[in-house]
């Protein structure tokens, strides 16, 4: 049983030390932290739906590279990102700037909501104009305090 | 009035339809490129065949070329590569390679096996200059005017339709043009 416990922590051990992550490129914390920050706004346009931070293709892999060295050589965030459009297109950006091209894409939603909104209020309008309160008439209202005050029938 | 309220969800059918339809047909992978009508990036790199001499965009101004990104190791490349020795075969638009992040003994052995339809290919090692052309699919084509200036990019397969339709009679124009 002991044998047992010990062979299961071992193996529990082994898989965290298979887990750790393998150690970064640049030594340098600081420049590592602007290199992923970055490109987590980087899409990585063989697997599309990945950051550059998240994918391990190697296209990826260059391009956080490529990052790296540009950041060494002085260059700040905004040109970096200037350099990666100005190759891949606006695309490249997981957060797509706000121009004519992209208008649809940031105001659409708002104007769909708009147009529900819209929509919305003026079935209500119709519904109440088409069913408006009616007052009941006296003979209406005989009948009814009758029917309310009626005795209970049972079967 | 009720009758036409029954027609809703039909048309809402509809729409989607056409919108599902499009979205088939569009390719996430065609990307529209930022290069085209810009001058094609600088480089000087090794040649393939010949390490010690050297292949620049500069070496082509004043010809209308094209510029196809290749490797050995991509198979999409196998696929495309008849139809681009057939083109060089007909000798209306010289065709160059940038062998993309490949072993150089891979690459020269791919060409003597599948014809090579390139004047020359530059060696492209580390895939600096690809990043460069915004390369991230291999193939990957170029056609560049006399000026150095990126005319046309197609990513993925060149076939006979597209260079028929498109590249032939863009090399044809540009050629015209001066």
């Amino acid at each position: 049983m002991a044998k047992l416990l010990a062979l299961l922590l071992g193996l529990v051990l082994a898989g965290a030390v298979l887990a750790k992550e393998a150690p970064t490129v640049a030594a340098d914390p600081v420049l590592e932290k602007r290199v992923m920050a970055l490109a987590v706004e980087l899409r990585c346009l063989v697997c599309q739906n990945q950051t550059i931070a998240d994918s391990h293709a190697e296209l990826a892999v260059d391009l956080r590279n490529q990052i790296r060295e540009k950041l060494k050589e002085g260059m700040n965030e905004a040109q970096i990102i200037d350099y990666m459009v100005a190759r891949y297109g606006d695309f490249v950006r997981y957060r797509p700037p706000v121009k004519a091209t992209t208008a649809p894409l940031w105001f659409g939603p708002f104007a769909l909501l708009l147009a529900a909104l819209a929509g919305l209020f003026y079935y209500i309008v119709r519904r109440r104009r088409s069913a408006p309160a009616q007052e009941l008439s006296e003979e209406e209202q005989l009948r009814v305090r009758s029917l309310l005050e009626a005795p209970e029938e049972r079967p | 009035m009720l009758r036409a309220r029954f027609l809703i969800p039909l048309v809402v059918f509809a729409v989607m339809v056409v919108f599902l339809g499009v979205g088939l047909k569009l390719d996430p992978r065609e990307v529209p490129s930022p290069l085209i009508d810009k001058p094609a990036p600088p480089f000087t790199l090794a040649q393939l065949h010949a390490p010690e001499k050297t292949f620049s965009q500069k070496d082509m101004l004043g010809k209308v070329w094209m510029l196809n990104v290749w490797a050995s190791w991509c198979v999409a490349c196998r696929e495309e590569h008849p139809h681009l020795v057939a083109l060089s075969r007909t000798g209306v638009v010289p065709i160059y390679g940038l062998n993309y992040k490949d072993e150089r003994a891979d690459g020269i052995a791919w060409l003597a096996r599948f014809g090579n339809p390139y004047q020359l290919s530059a060696y492209d090692r580390d895939g600096r200059i690809g990043i460069d052309y915004g390369v991230y699919g291999v193939p990957e084509t170029y056609v560049i005017d006399k000026a150095g200036v990126i005319r046309y990019k197609r990513i993925g397969i060149v076939d006979p339709e597209i260079i028929r339709d498109k590249i032939l009679p863009l090399v044809k124009e540009l050629n015209r043009n001066g």
